[in-house]
């Protein structure tokens, strides 16, 4: 077997689940000691795809052959069995059970784990706490150490550094990439081109089910990426971003809409003061966990906060439940849309949801009235699909639209966003921040938290970071650039200025 | 619908096994026992759409009945409203704990069963001196006829069904329930007040209980302490036949009242079919799993 | 590196955090028994002999709901599958020695295990969930109760009756005691120290993770509904034992008091949290409540509606409690 040939072949996969087609015939080959890239917009087919590489879901054609032998992977336990191990988005770590007592269940040794959790940074992790006391990033990386213990021959990521703090990434990459040396693979699922370019030596792009490109990523290939990626859309779109003068949003003079004072909760969240402006785009940078959930959650009334005040249009207020911020002009967009969505439900249920007490005269609702905001707030957002359909059927991307359109039919002073654009692809990434500004020009506030630093600029005129539940930088968005963001989270502001 | 069809096909199959059993007479006798039952599984619809559940429904059934039946001799719109009282009570304290205090609705109702029918009991040696007896409009309420055939309770029936089924899809109380069976979170999110939605719909289940049990005692005239207790299973499997998920979110009352009428109708083909007790218990369980079992593939297929 | 560990105001020793509500149930159980001395000095061996026979089937239909409700599900079907292996159990031993009373009562047993595997195979692979599947089966095993006796009969000799209503190694110590200790211990020590009782709890904790943690999740469920069927069969020869006879309708009771049971021991109606321990302890509390109603002159009619609110007002201050922990 040369050097060259593929450790992993997969040919013409294909899968549907009812009418819906998720896969329609997609290619991938893996070379042993590769880092390979995995893209595609939301819907495109990479979950499915990975699905069935571990076993979790059968296809309903084609082939996957491991170093030349065409195997039939019928369960995650297979799949192992075969080497090929997965890190999901969702780590597949059981709640109540400690950590050891996971181990265990899947036949893990302990001391293996241990060690690649000490290559990783994280050694101090307690075995026997129940893996739901632990925090997300602890999670993570717990569940990589375990699939690096099972030294597989093919590792699969899917979106790891999503949810975790930037030094954290660059250590997984290089306990990570080091796998290469030793002839063994890996398959990068990320939306992060920055760190697709970095990392992997190729990049496979599926579209619509389908592979449509191979490319090797390199500075500047990017571009060639995102074409292959939207497809055809690409060229209109990057010609009229080309072309869209950068909408003015409110000059931010006067009163403030909403203002922050000393606001404490929970461990997290120590001191924030800040205040935002009508027509202002205020960003949130913060690295994981430093305050940003507890800040948000307060704004949005699910929380009590423990100290300081929360000001509405000049006047004190406390919300005790989601109910009361709402009726202050403060909604909530949550990073997980399944958070916020009905699923069983049609996508007119869940935007009008919030509105249902308005609508109800004598009781009943007031369909004509219902079915004109609903249908202004789909049109207004581009939802690709029709008001009955049911929104657990819709892609990621529209599905996020579905929840910022229940605000937009409900109205808002307002809008809290938090990580909106998480897991979404970039078309959708690029609609939103579009409807962000033009928000904001019509005279609404959000403040937007996202992990995508590089994005912030994009949105925002001023950017808040928050280091150790502290605001420790504000800057105006013109001079906030990733690095100087990233110096601020981890709270080295005090050395960059100046 | 697939269920009426089911409906029909029950029908034709009780026409079959005795010629000429489908008449105006049977028809009435069908409606009579299947209303009670109906209602009960009125309020089981509208807590299951919300992903929980009641099990006091029966005794609450038995419960109202019982101390309407007490009091029927101070009055009988007061005894009526006494008894309607304990099921309003009785769902008030189910959705405080369910709503408020966020138990599991399972184990909240079964323990509130327990108290009705301890509490039943202890009231029916303590407090009552004279036979217990149904109000004659009661009686009228649960076995009379109009026309001949349509009975009385039908009159209660159809009414009770049109307000829900159009609560149900067109008023808020209604989208609220389906969406706090979807996703309850998001709805709190979305500035709902789940609580007092819960409780409000508890009560009602409640309420409606005591409606069933009233009418019930009418059927059969007389009101004991085991009255409507064989009627507890039935409700929660006419829901899930009628198409209600069990998990909440989906589904609504018409499918139930077909389950409601199958289960009635069922029970008559096995009781012609002249079959023992204990034969006549396993088809009808056999046959209910036959049903959830068809619903669950159909419903997945989609 | 700063990562936003979590952290918690006043931590109680890992022990009695993890363990707290078994500890508490056991408490209970020891407060009630102090309670029940206090209004009636001259309890007595033969007391607690009459306890452990009434808490006995109770205890055993919550091991058979707990280790089904442990991997997320619920089994309705426990009261009729002990009303059947009662009755068939009285049925066939009414004319046979001891002997061969055990070996009925092994036969019965595997009955028992059949049973619970049938139930466990048609709520995997219907799909449907298992408390609509259960609650048609008990529909079905009722009837089939019934058709093995139409009313209450049958009998067990003597012997075998009193491996449970005997009191042999001392008269503080009740066979019945020892039966259900022996019993539980045998299945439930060896099957919580393996994988397969890690994967119970997985797959009630969460089963999308244990599934994608390569737990088989489908044997794992029909397993539980197994066991849940063997502790249902022991428990209706623990009936056997100790009323002699064989009642169709005996197990009416026992499945939601059961279910009832597990909650007031701890476990979780939502699946992958509790143990066996709690239970136990909470099915001798429930039988011992009538039995201070008559000690302290209350109408025993009133035991329903204290059970009730005792597990009314348990459930609310469980409800309160996961509150309290959530919004810390």
């Amino acid at each position: 077997m040369s050097e060259l040939s593929p450790l992993l072949e997969v040919s013409g996969l294909s899968k549907r689940f009812g009418p819906v087609i998720a896969l329609r015939s997609a290619d991938l080959s893996v070379r042993p000691g590769e880092v390979h890239a995995l893209m595609g917009a939301n819907g495109a087919g990479k979950s499915t795809l990975v699905k069935v590489l571990t076993g979790v879901l059968r296809p309903d054609g084609g082939t996957v052959a491991l170093r030349g032998k065409i195997r039939v992977i019928a369960s995650p336990a297979e799949a192992r069995r075969a080497g090929l191990m997965s890190v999901y988005q969702d780590p597949a770590l059981i709640p109540d059970l400690t950590v050891l007592q996971n181990l265990r269940l899947t036949g893990t040794r302990a001391e293996a784990v241990r060690r690649w959790l000490s290559e990783l940074g994280m050694s101090d992790i307690d075995f026997g706490v129940l893996t739901r006391d632990l925090p997300p990033p602890s999670l993570r990386l717990l569940d990589l150490a375990r699939a690096l213990a099972a030294e597989p021959d093919v590792l699969l990521l899917d979106e790891i550094t999503a949810a975790l703090p930037a030094d954290l990434t660059t250590r997984v990459f290089d306990v990570v990439g080091r796998r290469r040396e030793k002839g063994r693979s890996v398959i990068f699922i990320s939306h992060r081109l920055a760190e697709v370019s970095v990392f992997c030596d190729r990049a496979t792009v599926l579209r619509d089910g389908e592979t449509v490109g191979v490319v090797e990523p390199a500075r500047g290939a990017e571009a060639k990426i995102v074409d292959l990626m939207l497809g055809p859309v690409a060229a209109d779109v990057a010609q009229a971003e080309a072309q869209r003068a950068p909408i003015r949003s409110g000059d931010g003079s006067g009163k403030s809409r909403l203002e922050v004072r000393n606001l404490q909760a929970g461990s997290m969240l120590q001191d924030v003061s800040f205040t935002v402006r009508p027509g202002e785009v205020v960003g949130v940078a913060a690295l994981e966990g430093q305050g940003q959930g507890e800040l948000f959650d307060c704004l949005a009334g699910v929380r009590k906060p423990d100290a300081g005040q929360i000001l509405v249009e000049g006047r004190a207020t406390s919300f005790r439940h989601p109910y009361d911020a709402i009726h202050a002009g403060l909604v909530l967009v949550p990073a997980d849309r399944m958070q916020a969505l009905l699923r069983q439900r049609s996508v007119r249920e869940n935007i009008a949801l919030p509105l249902v007490s308005r609508l109800t005269r004598w009781g009943l609702i007031n369909l004509r009235s219902e079915r004109r905001r609903v249908k202004q707030a789909i049109e207004r957002l581009q939802i690709d699909t029709r008001a009955q359909a049911q929104v657990r059927r819709l892609s990621g991307g529209n599905q996020q639209k579905v929840s910022i359109a229940r605000w937009l039919a409900a109205g808002f002073q307002t809008l809290l966003c938090f990580d909106p654009t998480r897991g979404i692809d970039i078309g959708t990434k690029r609609q939103i921040y579009v409807l962000v500004r033009e928000l904001a020009a019509a005279g609404s506030s959000i403040l937007l938290f996202t992990s995508e630093l590089a994005e912030i600029p994009l949105a925002c005129d001023r950017v808040i970071v928050l280091f150790g539940g502290r605001v420790v930088q504000v800057l105006p968005a013109n001079v906030a650039d990733e690095s100087t963001l990233l110096r601020a989270a981890h709270g080295l502001a005090a050395e960059a200025a100046g | 619908m697939v269920l009426s069809l089911l409906l029909l096909l029950l029908v034709g199959v009780l026409e079959a096994i005795r010629p000429g059993a489908v008449t105006p007479n049977w028809f009435r006798t069908t409606v009579l026992f299947a209303a009670p039952l109906g209602i009960l599984a009125a309020g089981q619809t509208l807590v299951m759409l919300t992903g929980g559940i009641d099990l006091s429904v029966a005794n609450v059934a038995t419960a109202a009945a019982y101390i309407m039946a007490s009091n029927a001799r101070h009055g009988d719109l007061q005894a009526v409203l006494l008894g309607l009282a304990v099921g309003v009570a009785v769902g008030l304290v189910n959705g405080l704990g369910i709503a408020v205090f966020q138990a599991q609705p399972l184990i909240m109702t079964l323990g509130m069963a327990l108290v009705v029918t301890g509490g039943l009991t202890v009231y029916s040696q303590f407090a009552v001196t004279s036979v217990p007896s149904v109000p004659g409009f009661i009686h009228t309420l649960g076995a009379g006829t109009v026309l001949g055939f349509v009975p009385v309770s039908l009159l209660l029936w159809a009414p009770i069904a049109v307000i829900i089924v159009v609560g149900l899809g067109r008023t808020g109380f209604g989208r609220l329930l389906y969406a706090i069976g979807d996703n309850a979170a998001a709805c709190r999110l979305a500035g709902v007040r789940v609580w007092q939605v819960r409780l409000v719909n508890y009560t009602l289940c409640g309420l409606l209980s005591a409606i069933a049990g009233l009418v019930l005692a009418g059927t059969i005239n007389t009101a004991d302490l085991g009255l409507a207790n064989t009627f507890l299973l039935p409700t929660v499997a006419a829901v899930v036949i009628g198409g209600t998920s069990i998990f909440g979110g989906s589904g609504n009352y018409s499918g139930t009242i077909i389950g409601a009428l199958i289960l009635t109708v069922l029970n008559s083909v096995l009781t012609l079919l002249d079959a023992p007790e204990p034969i006549k218990q396993i088809l009808y369980g056999a046959i209910i799993l036959l049903l959830a079992t068809a619903y669950t593939r159909v419903l997945s297929d989609t | 590196m700063v990562l936003g560990r979590v952290a918690l105001p006043f931590v109680p020793p890992r022990f009695v955090r993890r363990h707290g509500w078994t500890i508490g149930v056991y408490a209970l159980l020891l407060a009630s028994l102090i309670f029940t001395v206090a209004i009636h000095p001259t309890y007595g061996a033969f007391d607690i002999k009459s306890l452990a026979l009434g808490a006995l089937p109770l205890a055993l239909a919550a091991a058979a709901q707990t280790v089904v409700v442990l991997s997320g599900g619920i089994d309705l079907t426990v009261g009729p599958l002990m009303a059947v292996t009662n009755v068939l159990a009285a049925r066939a031993m009414l004319h046979s020695n001891f002997r061969d009373a055990l070996l009925i009562a092994v036969l019965v047993l595997i009955l028992g295990c059949a049973a619970g595997a049938f139930n466990g195979s048609i709520v995997v692979f219907s799909r449907v969930p298992d408390i609509v599947v259960t609650l048609a089966m008990s529909f079905v095993w009722g009837g089939v109760a019934l058709l093995i006796l139409e009313k209450p009969g049958g009998g067990a000799p003597l012997d075998f009756q009193n491996l449970a209503q005997e009191t042999t190694l001392s008269p503080w110590v009740p066979n019945a005691l020892i039966l259900l200790i022996v019993v539980v211990a045998a299945v439930w020590i060896p099957l919580r120290g393996s994988r397969l009782g890690l994967a119970l709890y997985a797959i009630g904790s969460d089963r999308t993770a244990a599934h994608a943690s390569g737990v088989n999740v489908p044997l794992v469920r029909m397993l539980a509904y197994t066991l849940s069927g063997v502790f249902a069969a022991i428990g209706g020869l623990a009936l056997t034992m100790t009323t002699g006879i064989g009642s169709p309708l005996s197990g009416s009771f026992y499945t939601l008091s059961g279910v009832a049971t597990i909650v007031l021991g701890g476990v979780s109606l939502a699946g992958g949290k509790g143990g066996m321990l709690g239970p136990m302890a909470a099915a001798f509390i429930l039988t011992l409540i009538p039995a201070d109603l008559i000690f302290l002159g209350i109408d025993p009619n009133y035991g329903q509606v204290i059970q009730g609110i005792v597990i009314v007002l348990v459930v609310m201050v469980g409800g309160l409690a996961t509150l309290r922990r959530k919004s810390a």
